[in-house]
């Protein structure tokens, strides 16, 4: 637990409404993932398909244009790298750390 | 000004719900609450009241919309008796828990099995420690006037929790007895407008209701509902006294009848506490000094009040409509040993009228009687099963 005191039951608020708006942000989720996307930009079309589909809002973009992976949240669920359209994938799952599970 | 009608109780909640006009109702229906949600179905359809109504394919998705409707800021209710409570039970603890002040009137009837659909409490029991606030009715004239009630308690700033409002499946949902009606524009000024101080429509002020809330959070919002509880209590009392103002019927924690002078004494909740006066004023006129003790509030319950109510009677039975299958007796002679806990009463439980089972005057002289053998210094077991085959 961190050292930072946390409100008491007096100050919360009840039936743990949360009143700030866009606060996910604060939950690093990363640590969840299993298998990691790798995204290999030479065969990126920048369709923006994955941005689209992400549940974490993890594609992180600049112009319009796919620019990389928010590691602090993706929870490695996948979903970029099957429905990226392009011919040659342009993400990939890899295990974490670079190991299956089972792998010697 | 009040107006005397002839009603079934379950004609006379449906008209507490039209005088109420919430802004929801989602529900479905059970014997013996059909009638509730028909009869108010048909208000909606004839435009007597402006509520969405929200037809729904189960009890639990009836409870899961008055959550979601709650969370937007609407006044919800909903109405269910016995199996139907028992599938919300998941969603009923989240109404709680999520501190939305839904309003639900439950007909009281026997869970299954076997199938029964007569009147006990085994159904309100099952709900007594969600966090709900629990209120019995003796009458359809109870039924109507805590229905009423029920909307303000729960909405109180410091409770925000929901109200059950539980009244006898037949005995009262369908028997016709005459009550006072309010005028309607006099419960609409008593109800008020509802005010959610945050909801979900608040679009200028998102918020997120129902989020994890894990090992470092959740302690303190359970340690919150038993605060809104103690407020409950207070607002019981408050809003009790205002409506006996407006109405000239106040309502408490619970009412004694012959009790200031009573040396035996049964307490309990709902329909039977009317057949138990006729066994009481039997009795006094042959000089047995019986007494009352009706208990309107069973969550939260009233342990001290009852505490000094009682302290002067030396033999307390305790009725109860539902077994707890403990070996210790039922629900009400357990929280009544916690509330009389260090003193010197005697107390005894009769387990009673289950699955609908009659219990007259006669069976209540008859626990009388043995109160009073009791009191006398003969032995008595702690818990009895009244008119039950052997």
């Amino acid at each position: 637990m961190s050292k930072e005191q946390k409100p008491g039951w007096k100050t919360l608020t009840r039936g743990g409404l949360i009143l700030d708006a866009g606060n996910a942000d604060e939950y690093a989720t990363g640590g969840w993932r299993v298998k990691r996307p790798e995204w290999i930009p030479d065969n990126c079309i920048h369709c923006l398909f994955c941005w689209v589909y992400c549940p974490d809002s993890s594609i992180e973009t600049k112009d319009g244009k796919m620019t990389g992976i928010d590691y602090e949240h993706c929870k490695g669920c996948g979903i970029c790298a099957e429905v990226c359209p392009a011919k040659e994938k342009a993400i990939v799952m890899e295990p974490e750390g670079g190991k299956e599970d089972g792998d010697e | 000004m009040n107006k005397r009608v002839a009603l079934t109780g379950n004609e006379a909640v449906a008209k507490a719900m039209q005088q109420i006009n919430p802004d929801v109702v989602a529900a479905y229906p059970i014997t013996p609450q059909t009638e509730i949600v028909q009869i108010f179905s048909k208000y909606v359809a004839d435009g007597k009241v402006e509520t969405e109504f929200v037809t729904v394919e189960s009890e639990h998705s009836a409870m899961s919309a008055c959550i979601g409707s709650a969370a937007g800021g609407a006044r919800s209710m909903t109405a269910t008796s016995a199996n139907g409570l028992a599938l919300m039970w998941e969603v009923v603890y989240i109404a709680a828990s999520t501190r939305l002040p839904i309003v639900m009137p439950v007909v009281n009837r026997a869970l299954s099995a076997p199938i029964n659909i007569h009147c006990d409490h085994s159904d309100a029991m099952g709900a007594r420690d969600s966090g709900w606030i629990q209120l019995f009715s003796e009458n359809a004239q109870e039924a109507y006037d805590n229905a009423i009630q029920a909307v303000r308690i729960g909405e109180s700033k410091d409770v925000l929790l929901p109200v059950m409002v539980n009244l006898d499946g037949f005995i009262i949902s369908h028997a016709v007895e005459n009550l006072n009606i309010n005028d309607a524009e006099e419960v609409q000024k008593f109800v008020g407008e509802y005010k959610a101080e945050h909801h979900l429509l608040d679009k200028d002020n998102p918020i997120t209701v129902g989020p994890l809330d894990l090992q470092d959070y959740y302690f303190e919002h359970k340690r919150q509902q038993s605060e809104a509880m103690k407020y409950a209590k207070e607002a019981v009392k408050k809003i009790g006294k205002e409506y006996g103002e407006l109405t000239g019927r106040e309502y408490g924690y619970f009412t004694g009848y012959k009790l200031e002078d009573a040396e035996i004494v049964l307490i309990g909740m709902g329909s039977t506490m009317g057949t138990a006066q006729a066994a009481v004023d039997e009795l006094r006129e042959q000089g047995v000094k019986a007494g009352l003790l009706k208990l309107r509030m069973f969550r939260p319950f009233p342990a001290e009040e009852l505490a000094e109510a009682l302290a002067h009677v030396p033999v307390i039975g305790v009725l109860d409509r539902a077994e707890t299958f403990s070996t210790n007796g039922g629900p009400l002679f357990t929280d009544m040993h916690f509330a009389l806990y260090g003193q010197e009463h005697k107390l005894i439980d009769f387990i009673y009228g289950l699955g609908g089972r009659d219990t007259n005057v006669s069976h209540l002289k008859g626990m009388f009687e043995m109160l009073q053998k009791a009191k006398d210094g003969q032995p008595i077991d702690r818990i009895n099963y009244i008119g039950v085959r052997e």
